[in-house]
C-alpha cells in the first residue's frame, strides 16, 4: 500500500525514512503543533517550495537540463490566479481557471523554448532561459496596467479561506477559521502534486529521462527520441512549477515580482536542489525544509554574529545578514564539488 | 552487351543563393542599417542611433569575445563571465576617481592617460581574477556541463556579493573624462564623442584579435585547438596552458568591456555584469558558440537593433533581441557562423 502511494520509490534508508516521516507529520499538523502566524507561514512556504523544487529536480536531476526560467513559470501560475481572481471576482472557480490557464501557458512557453534550444544543444537551453526569464521579468514590471508593475497585485480569495470565516470554536486551542482551511488547501495541494511527480519520475518515462541524463548519445542509439523526452520533461516541470505558483498566490493573497519572479528565488531553488540531492524527489523535501527554516532563522543569527565583531574591518560587513547570499554561494559551490548527491545521497549510500 | 552510358561530368554553376550563403551573416549588418534608415523618419536621428548602436555592439563584442573562445577551445561554458565585467568596471572606476585631477582637467592628453591607467588596472585585476577563477572554480569540473553551469553561477554570486562588501551596496555614479564629454555635430546629427571612441576601440580590439588568431603561431594553435584539441595535444602542444592563457585574456577583455560599459552608462552596480550577461549570451548564441567573427557580427546586430527599436517602440527593446535570436536560430540552428568540430 505504501509502495503504491510512493510509486515504488521507497526512501531506502532508515534515517531518511524517519526524517521524511517527521517532516510529513510536522507539516500535516503544523497549525496544531506550532500555533503562531509566523510558524504556520513557514510551514506553508515549505509545502510550496517542496513542489517547486521537486518540479525543478524533474528537469535538473532527472533530465540533466539546467533552466534559469523556473521562477518565470512559478510566476506565471501565481499571476494566473491573481488575474483571474481580480477579474472574475473571488471564488474557487477563479482559482481553478487561473491555475489551469497558468499551467497551460507555462507548458506552452516551455514547449516553445524547448523546441528552439534543445533540438540543437542542451546548454543553449540554460542561456536562452536566462535571457527569456529576464525579458519576462522586465515585461511584467513594465505592463503595470495589467500586472500592477513593481507593486504587484493584491486580490481576494474565497471567503472560506480567509480568517473571517469561522466553522466552529477552538480545537486543541487553535481557532477553527478559514486560515486553517487555507493551510490545508496548500498542504494537500502540495502533497498531491508531489506524489504525482514521484509517479512521473518512476514511470518508464522517468527511466528514459535518467538514461538520457547519463548518456544521451546512447539513448538516441537505442531508439528514444532524446529531444521529445527532454521537451516533454520541460513542459511537465513548467506546469508543475506554475501550479506551485498558484498555491503560493492563494496563500499570500498577493503576487509581485519580488515574491514570484526574482532571480533570488531562482538561486534559492538551485541551492535547495543541490543541498537536498539532485536526481531524487526526496532531496526536494529535505532541501526545501532545511533551506526555508535556515532562511527564516539563520539570518538573525548572522546579524548577531556581525554585531559581535563590531569595530573590526570588513568582518562585520562579511557577516551582516544582508550578505546571506555570499555564504549561500560559497556553500553552493562546495556542495556541487564535494556533495553532489546531497543529503539524500549521503543518507542512502554513506552507511 | 549494352554500352555503359557515357560519363560526362558537368560542373554545375553554383547558384546565387549558394554563393552568397557564406557571406550572408556579414551582409546582415548593412541590411539592418538600411532597414533602420527606412524605418526611422529623420536622417539625423538615424545617424545618431546607428553610431550608438555600433558603439554598444562593440562593447558587447569586447565583453563576449572571451566567453566564446573559452567555449570553443575547452568546451567550458562560463556563466560567471559577467563577474569579470562588474569587477573590471569597479576597479577601473575606482582608479578614475582616484585620478580625479587628471580626468577633470580639460586636456585630452591627461584624460587619455588617466583612462589608459584605469583600463590597464582593470585588465590586470580581471586577468588575475580570471586565472584564480579558472584554477579554483572551473578546473575541477572540466567536461561536465551541468556542474560547470552550476559552479560558475555560484562563483558569479560570490563575486557579486564580495563587490558589495568591498564597495558598498550603493550604485556609483561616474563622470566621463572632460575631453570625452559632449557631442560633435556631423551632418546635423549629434554624435557623442565617447561613443565614437568606443567604436574605434572596438574595431582595434577586433582587428588585433583577428591578427593574433590568423597571423601568429599562438593563434594558429588556438584555432587548431578549437577544431580538434586532441590532435593539437598529440602534436606536443600543451593545450591546457594555452587554454589558461585564453581564459585570462578573455577575462581581461571582459574587464576592459566593463570599464567601457560603466562609462557608457555613467553608473555602475554590482549586478551590471549579470545584466550584461543576458546580451552576451544572446550574442554568443546567434554568432555560433566558439566563433569570434560570428560574435562580432552578432554583437553589432544586437546593438543596432536594440537602439533602433528603443527609438521606435521603447518597451519592445529587450524583446526585440529575443526575437532576433529566435529568427536567427530558425535560420541557422547552430548560430550564424557555426564552428565545425572535427570529432
Amino acid at each position: 500500500m505504501m509502495a503504491t502511494v510512493l510509486s515504488g520509490d521507497l526512501p531506502r534508508s532508515r534515517v531518511l525514512a524517519l526524517i521524511l516521516l517527521a517532516i510529513l507529520i510536522c507539516l500535516a499538523l503544523a497549525p496544531f503543533l506550532f500555533p503562531g502566524v509566523r510558524t504556520v507561514d513557514t510551514a506553508a512556504r515549505i509545502c510550496i517550495f517542496i513542489v517547486l523544487v521537486a518540479s525543478y529536480d524533474l528537469l535538473l536531476g532527472y533530465g540533466g537540463i539546467v533552466s534559469f526560467a523556473h521562477t518565470m513559470f512559478f510566476g506565471i501560475g501565481a499571476y494566473g490566479v491573481a488575474l483571474a481572481s481580480t477579474h472574475m471576482g473571488r471564488g474557487f472557480d477563479a482559482i481553478f481557471v487561473g491555475a489551469t490557464a497558468g499551467a497551460v501557458l507555462a507548458a506552452a512557453l516551455a514547449l516553445l523554448i524547448g523546441l528552439f534550444s534543445l533540438r540543437v544543444r542542451a546548454i543553449f537551453f540554460a542561456m536562452i532561459t536566462l535571457a527569456v526569464a529576464s525579458a519576462v521579468a522586465v515585461l511584467v514590471s513594465q505592463m503595470s496596467g495589467l500586472t500592477g508593475g513593481e507593486d504587484g497585485l493584491t486580490f481576494k480569495i474565497p471567503r472560506e479561506l480567509g480568517p473571517a470565516f469561522k466553522f466552529g470554536d477552538r480545537f486543541m486551542g487553535v481557532k477553527l477559521n478559514g486560515k486553517l482551511l487555507a493551510y490545508y488547501f496548500v498542504f494537500f495541494g502540495a502533497l498531491i502534486l508531489f506524489l504525482l511527480m514521484l509517479r512521473v519520475v518512476n514511470s518508464p518515462f522517468g527511466r528514459v529521462l535518467q538514461a538520457i541524463r547519463e548518456n544521451d548519445f546512447r539513448a538516441e542509439a537505442i531508439g528514444y527520441r532524446v529531444v521529445y523526452y527532454r521537451v516533454a520533461a520541460t513542459c511537465l516541470s513548467a506546469a508543475a512549477a506554475a501550479l506551485a505558483g498558484s498555491l503560493y498566490a492563494v496563500w499570500l493573497r498577493y503576487v509581485g515580482p519580488d515574491t514570484s519572479l526574482s532571480m533570488e528565488i531562482m538561486i534559492d531553488i538551485l541551492l535547495m536542489v543541490v543541498i537536498g540531492g539532485m536526481g531524487t524527489m526526496y532531496g526536494a523535501v529535505i532541501g526545501a525544509t532545511l533551506f526555508v527554516i535556515a532562511q527564516n532563522y539563520l539570518q538573525n543569527l548572522m546579524g548577531a554574529a556581525s554585531g559581535m565583531f563590531e569595530g573590526l574591518p570588513v568582518l562585520p560587513d562579511l557577516l551582516s545578514a544582508d550578505r546571506w547570499l555570499l555564504w549561500l554561494g560559497v556553500l553552493f559551490i562546495l556542495s556541487v564539488y564535494f556533495f553532489p548527491t546531497g543529503v539524500v545521497g549521503r543518507l542512502r549510500h554513506g552507511k | 552487351m549494352s554500352i555503359a552510358p557515357e560519363h560526362a561530368p558537368k560542373m554545375a554553376q553554383a547558384s546565387f543563393a549558394h554563393r552568397i550563403g557564406p557571406w550572408m551573416p556579414v551582409l546582415l549588418v548593412p541590411m539592418l542599417v538600411v532597414l533602420g534608415f527606412l524605418a526611422i523618419p529623420s536622417t539625423s536621428s538615424w545617424l545618431t542611433l546607428t553610431v550608438s548602436g555600433l558603439a554598444m555592439g562593440m562593447m558587447i563584442f569586447i565583453m563576449a569575445s572571451g566567453l566564446t573562445l573559452v567555449f570553443g577551445l575547452m568546451d567550458v561554458i562560463n556563466f560567471g563571465h559577467g563577474a569579470f565585467v562588474s569587477v573590471g568596471a569597479f576597479v577601473g572606476v575606482s582608479v578614475l576617481l582616484m585620478l580625479g585631477h587628471m580626468t577633470d582637467a580639460p586636456s585630452l592628453g591627461l584624460n587619455l592617460v588617466a583612462l589608459l591607467v584605469a583600463v590597464i588596472g582593470a585588465m590586470i585585476a580581471t586577468g588575475a581574477m580570471g586565472w584564480a577563477f579558472e584554477k579554483v572554480i572551473v578546473m575541477p569540473v572540466y567536461g561536465h556541463h551541468l556542474k560547470q553551469i552550476l559552479v560558475t553561477m555560484g562563483g558569479l554570486i560570490v563575486v557579486e556579493q564580495l563587490i558589495i562588501v568591498l564597495w558598498g551596496p550603493e550604485e556609483i555614479y561616474i563622470n566621463r573624462p572632460e575631453a570625452l564629454k559632449g557631442a560633435i555635430t556631423f551632418a546635423g546629427a549629434a554624435l557623442e564623442k565617447y561613443r565614437l571612441v568606443a567604436v574605434v576601440v572596438g574595431l582595434v580590439v577586433f582587428a588585433a584579435m583577428r591578427w593574433v588568431l590568423r597571423r601568429t603561431k599562438i593563434g594558429l594553435i588556438v584555432r587548431a585547438g578549437v577544431q580538434n584539441g586532441e590532435m593539437v595535444e598529440a602534436l606536443g602542444y600543451r593545450l591546457r596552458m594555452i587554454f589558461v592563457g585564453v581564459f585570462i585574456a578573455g577575462s581581461a577583455l571582459a574587464g576592459l568591456g566593463g570599464v567601457m560599459w560603466g562609462l557608457y552608462q555613467e553608473v555602475i552596480t554590482a549586478h551590471m555584469g549579470n545584466q550584461a550577461m543576458i546580451l552576451i549570451f544572446i550574442v554568443v548564441i546567434i554568432g555560433g558558440l566558439g566563433s569570434v567573427e560570428g560574435c562580432f557580427i552578432g554583437a553589432l546586430l544586437v546593438g543596432l537593433l536594440q537602439n533602433y527599436v528603443a527609438f521606435l517602440e521603447p518597451k519592445a527593446a529587450l524583446i526585440s533581441n529575443i526575437g532576433l535570436m529566435v529568427a536567427i536560430l530558425m535560420w541557422r540552428p547552430m548560430g550564424m557562423i557555426p564552428v565545425v568540430k572535427a570529432k
